[in-house]
């Protein structure tokens, strides 16, 4: 996801030139949530789905310390370093004093209650088609967590890309999920969908960009070089990936491979969120999967 | 011009002085790298006998499970220091997936080690007792070899 940012060298001041108009961040009518009651119980489960922890915890938090969303975690860049924030529920250095309206506004448009751009490292690219039952379910839940006074890291980010107006350009052209070329047939491949596409960000990592930073929906999940170092997150498409839909659940429950390899890296947190899950959501990610074009 | 010829022939000299020195280098990194993929291999191979049976995609052998579980745990004491040389890490050394994090975190590596031998002697214990304990004993082991491959490896190229 912070690959995309590339191409913000080209863009970021075009968000400017187009003009504020075009590009203010968008908002949910304030009221668009009320009605809605959450249920923090399935809200612990779109939380897992999500991913949030891995990115908003302390980077040593391990065990129960995971769910202090204190914040911390740095995601380096070509334009400097971002930080995942505090959004524990303290009401100062977290986000305490927001309504569940404000998530969705961060989730759907990448717009904070301010009205500022969020960056992309924040992968709302992924999570703007979460349902709003999901968000209500997942604020509820994040509101049951423990609070932590720890500040929010400043972006250590250059010139222009500081500005976050020039963010508008550039979500005018990418932002906004497109439909993938997979065509669930049935409840469960709908389900896998919108976990691997949505909640669980898949694309983000296993799938390439082009120069321009916006994702290659050609090459769906067809692997992508490594953001963060050396090796290629590997293509997990039919053409590459032979493993069974048993295998498949398998490793996302415990993380082995069918010849018993264990997952590493980034994948590893992936899968301790996948574990959560009840088994008919990674079976549901596994017949996804199954059904995905493969990509050579 | 003697003076030149001099330097040239001084040169070559020592270039093929020092060119077997380097190569053996190589070589002996290439070495490492291959001999600890072998171990974690055979790490990999000994765990498949005993997940297959976890699983339920073999039947439970006592004797069976008991040999793969000591093997592992043999496996995991024997001494791998010199397996793990500076210059070995992904991006310097063909074929190794080792993050250069490592060598900046020996301690960190040292106690993921130590955690993987405890599992592997729980597991040693369990392994003969029955499926139940052998099944329990599992998940000790596969969260210390993700624990480590989380901090340590990349990707395949
Ligand atoms: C890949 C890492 C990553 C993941 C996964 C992630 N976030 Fe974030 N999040 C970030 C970063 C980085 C920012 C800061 C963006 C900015 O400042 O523009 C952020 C910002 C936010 C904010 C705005 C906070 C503020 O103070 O304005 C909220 C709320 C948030 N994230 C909630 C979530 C939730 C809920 C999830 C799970 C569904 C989640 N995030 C998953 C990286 C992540
Ligand atoms: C933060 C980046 C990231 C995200 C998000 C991510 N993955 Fe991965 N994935 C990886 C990496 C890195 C590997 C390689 C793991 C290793 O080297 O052991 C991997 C490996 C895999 C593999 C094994 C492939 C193989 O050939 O070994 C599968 C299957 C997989 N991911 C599925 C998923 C699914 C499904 C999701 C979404 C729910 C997902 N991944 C989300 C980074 C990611
Ligand atoms: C202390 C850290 C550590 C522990 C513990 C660990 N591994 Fe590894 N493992 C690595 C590293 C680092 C690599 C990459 C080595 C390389 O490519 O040079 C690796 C690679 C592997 C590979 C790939 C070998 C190949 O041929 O490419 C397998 C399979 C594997 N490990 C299995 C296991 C199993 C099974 C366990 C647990 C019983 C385990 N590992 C425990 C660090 C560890």
């Amino acid at each position: 996801m912070l690959r995309l940012l590339k191409w913000l060298v080209l863009l970021g001041v075009a968000g400017l030139g187009l003009g504020y108009w075009f590009t203010r961040p968008a908002t949910l009518d304030p009221l668009a949530m009320d009605g809605l009651q959450g249920d923090a119980e399935a809200g612990a489960l779109v939380f897992a789905a999500g991913g949030c922890a891995s990115c908003h915890a302390a980077p040593d938090a391990t065990g129960e310390a995971k769910l202090i969303l204190a914040g911390g975690h740095a995601f380096p860049s070509d334009f400097g370093t971002f930080y995942a924030p505090n959004i524990s529920p303290d009401p100062t250095q977290g986000i305490g004093g927001w309504q569940a309206v404000d998530l969705a506004n961060a989730m759907l448009f990448g717009t904070s209650p301010t009205g500022q751009h969020y960056y992309p490292a924040f992968p709302y690219t992924s999570y703007d088609r979460t349902s709003m039952k999901d968000i209500a379910d997942l604020w509820a839940y994040m509101q049951t967590l423990p609070a932590s006074e720890t500040p929010s890291k400043a972006h250590d980010v250059s010139f222009p890309f500081s500005i976050r107006a020039s963010l508008g350009g550039w979500k005018l052209l990418f932002a906004g999920s497109e439909p993938t070329a997979v065509e669930p047939t049935n409840a469960e491949m709908q389900r896998g969908q919108y976990l691997v596409e949505v909640l669980g960000h898949c694309g983000e990592c296993h799938t390439s960009r082009n120069a321009l930073g916006g994702v290659n929906y050609d090459a769906w999940l067809g692997g992508a070089p490594n953001p963060s170092g050396q090796g290629r997150i590997p293509n997990i498409t039919p053409a590459a990936l032979d493993w069974s839909e048993a295998d498949l659940v398998e490793y996302f429950t415990s993380g082995f491979t069918p010849d018993f390899d264990s997952a590493g890296g980034e994948m590893a947190a992936v899968v301790e969120n996948l574990a959560k899950l009840p088994e008919s959501d990674r079976a549901a990610i596994a017949a996804y999967l199954k059904m995905v074009p493969p990509v050579e | 011009m003697r003076l030149a010829k001099k330097f040239i022939t001084l040169t070559a000299l020592s270039l093929t002085l020092s060119a077997p020195a380097i190569a053996q280098d190589a070589k002996a990194i290439d070495g490492a790298v291959k001999a600890r993929k072998a171990q974690m291999s055979l790490y990999a191979f000994n765990l498949g006998i005993l997940g297959n049976m976890a699983k339920g995609q073999a039947d439970y052998d006592a004797a069976v499970a008991q040999g793969a579980a000591s093997s592992l745990l043999a496996l995991i004491r024997l001494d791998a220091s010199q397996m793990w040389p500076a210059g070995s890490e992904q991006g310097a050394a063909a074929g190794s997936r080792a993050k250069p994090e490592m060598w900046n975190n020996m301690n960190d590596v040292i106690a993921k080690a130590m955690a993987m031998q405890a599992a592997a002697e729980a597991m040693d214990g369990a392994a003969g007792q029955g499926l139940e304990a052998m099944q329990a004993a599992m998940g000790g082991v596969g969260g210390a070899c993700s624990a480590c491959h989380k901090a340590y490896r990349g990707p395949k190229e």
